[in-house]
């Protein structure tokens, strides 16, 4: 078999020469470098950015007057029954717990699952109630999450027995809370997510409180 | 093979062979995954534009200056390579810079790496022509994009709250094709491509 009679094969394994292989070190060098050196540069605005949107949103369901501590740096990770730990804020004023604003994942929203973050007072009652991330029909389902939230004030006020479990529904279910007119399938998920933290808290109200703060949920 | 052997070519007419009537995203449909996704509004649409233009321009600079020294064999795991390291970095600076924009659009962003205008130009543009006239190429290109994603982008804006189909995806698609209808109207009646 003389080479230099084949075929011209398919893979050149003398093309790697020394010149090809440095330039290739060159473009990953190059390339360790942009992401390296971007990341470094903005990793602190990025998580600063991600801590303010936080205490912003927490403001939208808490009134500030409530509290004197930094509840999103007053946080703990539970499983509030969708599967996977979500952060809970604890508000505090002169060290006892006023309220908590529990993450809550609605599992069953038209697309996707529907974020709420949701304010609750230590006697039970809800504070406020926002919609941080949903997925749902531009127009139709995405109503719940309108400014300004008209909607999601009907929740203010209310508490584990007030209306009682049974009622915890739509009206067209046979419960108390009207649905957004288009958006029903949006505005069960909604009650449903509302009534999950509302039971969550009153049943866990003191763990809720007395877990030492995680420094992996603050960040 | 790189010198740079288009300075008969002037700047004006680098920067607009893609932008205008024959920018791709009209006249070949390419880049169409975010073009659908995110034109839901003028200001998603611009700043996933600009965040391409950005990539764009610097990845057919950058390209352009290597071509010399980078082989056929591996042209393409090196351009890919120097285009995804491009894209991250946009990526961060884009969240750390406009957070509340990258809210509505960071999903797409790491998704121009997906673009195959990107590579398109660098292969076909960059890699056989200078620095400069790969930066004007990227920037006509990029505006091109850019104008298409924000003018779309306006148009569903305004359309949707009288007209429901246009906040949609599907309503993306409607007014892609009212576009390009408007584009070949305008191509042909000037005869010629």
């Amino acid at each position: 078999m003389n080479s230099g009679s084949r075929e011209e094969p398919l893979i050149r394994h003398r093309a790697a020469g020394p010149r090809n292989l440095a330039a290739l070190a060159v473009v990953l060098l190059l390339a360790v470098i942009l992401i390296g050196g971007s990341w470094q540069s903005t990793r602190q605005r990025i998580a600063d950015n991600a801590a303010r949107q936080i205490v912003a949103q927490i403001s939208l369901v808490l009134p500030g007057t409530l509290y004197d501590n930094e509840p999103n740096k007053d946080t703990v990770l539970k499983d509030t029954g969708g599967g996977q730990p979500l952060p809970i804020y604890r508000a505090r004023r002169n060290g006892s717990p006023v309220a908590a604003v529990l993450t809550v994942s609605a599992p069953d929203g038209y697309v996707g699952p529907i974020r709420l973050l949701v304010g609750i007072a230590a006697d039970g009652r809800v504070l406020g109630v926002l919609i941080t991330a949903h997925q749902e029909t531009p127009g139709i389902g995405a109503a719940i999450a309108t400014e300004p939230p008209t909607w999601l004030t009907g929740f203010t006020g209310r508490s584990l027995t007030d209306p009682p479990a049974a009622r915890w529904n739509l009206r067209t279910d046979g419960g108390d809370f009207d649905a957004i007119a288009g958006a029903t399938v949006s505005s069960r998920a909604t009650v449903a997510g509302v009534s999950t933290a509302v039971h969550y808290f009153a049943t866990h109200r003191d763990e809720i409180f007395s877990t030492p703060s995680s420094p992996a949920a603050t960040r | 093979m790189t010198p740079d052997n288009t300075t008969d070519s002037s700047a004006g007419r680098l920067l607009l062979a893609g932008l205008g009537w024959n920018t791709p995203g009209l006249a070949a449909l390419i880049g169409l995954c975010p073009l659908l996704a995110v034109s839901t509004s003028f200001a998603a649409g611009l700043a996933l534009g600009l965040a391409s233009l950005a990539v764009l321009c610097s990845s057919n600079m950058l390209i352009s200056a290597l071509a010399p020294w980078i082989t056929p064999r591996f042209r393409l795991p090196a351009f890919l390579l120097l285009i995804g390291a491009l894209v991250t970095a946009v990526d961060l600076l884009f969240e750390a810079r406009w957070f509340d924009l990258y809210g509505q659009v960071g999903l797409f962003v790491p998704l121009i790496v997906t673009n195959c205008l990107i590579l398109a130009r660098g292969e076909s543009f960059a890699a056989h022509h200078g620095v400069w006239s790969a930066f004007l190429d990227g920037l006509g290109y990029g505006l091109g994009f850019t104008a298409l994603l924000a003018g779309l982008g306006a148009l569903r804006e305004a359309l949707a709250p009288g007209l429901l189909v246009a906040a949609l995806p599907a309503g993306a698609f409607f007014l892609l094709a009212a576009l390009v209808a408007l584009r070949q109207l305008v191509v042909r009646r000037r005869g010629s491509a």
